[in-house]
């Protein structure tokens, strides 16, 4: 183990690569994230279709996403978008929205259908479409539902970044495990490295309840 | 005298939950202004009738006449119908996520699409009629049962219905909260609303009803009006129903 001083100085001194990773994590975790709420919402909504075949798609893409190790989606993603001239970033970041998508879909299917159907039948008793009530009145509630869960996915979702080291996005783990053989020091760069992802998920927590607490003031 | 609109018609309505045959050869009519009340015992038929007159069930058989146009649930839009066509539920089904004037509000806003500021007053006078003016910006967590009854009455009143159910708005109520709900719709029956409603408070019946109808075993079993039903009952089934409940 390295000494605490000696740990506080390669913190202080490796500070400007470091942040150049974290500014590659969040970019790959925030666009991965917001593109996967978008799946993850259709997804569901096939879900809860009650129409046979868009049901089974939706079982057909979660099954696979579950059933197959995240690393081995990047690479598929990775080497399968590299003939059409797409970047590292972008396979990294649609594998992780696609990985993320499945397990999003199935927090929104169950929020949405813990909604009290009478909500439903409020808004159809005033004259409002199907679409409109889902829109106004289930999915408001349900998302609020869903921050919880949602929150940790995200935080899921912010680690699992650090897989796109292996496809050479350099960001935060690459820098440690980089820095770390440069200098014969892994060890504090890992700790270092660790540091940094308990801030991020520090922050990411805080936000999520942040959002939980404005969202909670009809209880 | 002239006679009366016919706001609601329905000619063998017949409506099955799989093998469960609930309601079997309904006839029925509602006149304007006609305020009818279904009473009968627990699972005889009469939420799901109510509930077949907006088309939250659909009707396996028979017609449904809303103002003089048969409606017919495919071809229909059913949207325009419920508008003309309020509800109120036993469960209340306010949103909780929107404050009282909202609840109110939203319809007129999203349907209609009534500017915000006309439908705003609106709101407002509602909420004033039904004794709530002061709740406008609370949440309905903080409402009592009573209160939630009565703003989900101002909410179905605010797309201006021409007919008013109300599926046993005052099961779920404390009784000391029955009976705000009860003088809001006696109110509104005082103004001429159209209604249809399934209750068990056999004094609002007697009071406030034209017509009061028996059901039982999904068949309206014997029809009359108060006075006549309560004191005079023909049928045996609507006599023991009676004197169970009195």
């Amino acid at each position: 183990m390295p000494s605490f001083q000696h740990f506080f100085e390669t913190f202080i001194d490796s500070y400007p690569v470091f942040l150049k990773g974290m500014l590659l994590t969040l970019q790959v975790t925030a666009v991965s994230i917001l593109i996967a709420i978008f799946i993850g919402l259709f997804f569901a909504f096939l879900k809860i279709s009650k129409i046979k075949v868009l049901e089974a798609i939706a079982n057909v893409y979660i099954y696979i996403v579950r059933g197959t190790p995240l690393i081995v989606q990047i690479f598929i993603f990775y080497f399968g978008l590299s003939e059409y001239n797409i970047s590292g970033f972008w396979s990294a970041t649609l594998a992780l929205a696609f990985h993320n998508g499945a397990y999003i879909a199935e927090i929104f299917r169950g929020t949405i259908q813990s909604i009290d159907k009478g909500q439903m039948e409020a808004g159809r008793s005033l004259g409002m479409t199907n679409a409109l009530t889902m829109r106004r009145i289930i999915l408001p509630q349900a998302f609020r539902r869903a921050l919880p869960p949602l929150g940790n996915q995200f935080i899921i979702g912010l680690k699992d970044s650090s897989l796109a080291a292996f496809i050479g996005m350099y960001e935060l783990f690459n820098v440690a495990t980089t820095a770390g053989s440069n200098n014969f020091d892994s060890m504090t760069y890992l700790l270092i490295v660790a540091v940094y992802y308990l801030i991020l998920v520090f922050l990411l927590t805080t936000i999520v309840s942040l959002m939980e607490k404005k969202l909670s003031a009809s209880d | 005298m002239s006679e009366k609109r016919e706001m609601i018609k329905i000619e063998k309505l017949n409506k099955s939950f799989g093998d469960l045959h609930v309601l079997k050869d309904i006839d029925m009519e509602v006149k304007e202004n006609d305020v009818v009340v279904l009473i009968g015992a627990s699972g005889s038929g009469k939420s799901t009738l109510l509930r077949c007159l907006n088309f939250l069930e659909i009707k396996n058989g028979g017609k449904i006449i809303v103002e003089g146009k048969e409606i017919d649930p495919k071809k229909d839009n059913l949207n325009k119908v419920r508008e003309q066509i309020g509800m109120v539920f036993q469960h209340f089904n306010l949103f909780p996520h929107k404050t009282v004037l909202q609840n109110v509000m939203e319809a007129p806003l999203v349907v209609k699409r009534k500017n915000r500021s006309q439908a705003e007053k609106e709101g407002k006078e509602l909420l004033e009629k039904v004794g709530l003016a002061e709740k406008a910006d609370v949440y309905p967590s903080k409402l009592s049962g009573g209160q939630k009854q009565r703003v989900a009455i101002a909410r179905a009143l605010a797309m201006k219905p021409d007919i008013m159910l109300f599926d046993e708005p005052t099961s779920a109520l404390d009784p000391e909260l029955v009976g705000e709900v009860l003088s809001t719709m006696k109110q509104l029956a005082r103004e001429g609303m159209t209604m249809v409603v399934v209750t068990h408070e056999m004094g609002f019946a007697r009071e406030v009803g034209d017509w009061v109808f028996y059901m039982h075993d999904g068949r309206i079993v014997e029809r009359g009006q108060p006075q006549e039903l309560f004191n005079n009952p023909k049928e045996q089934r609507t006599k023991d129903f009676l004197s169970s409940i009195l």
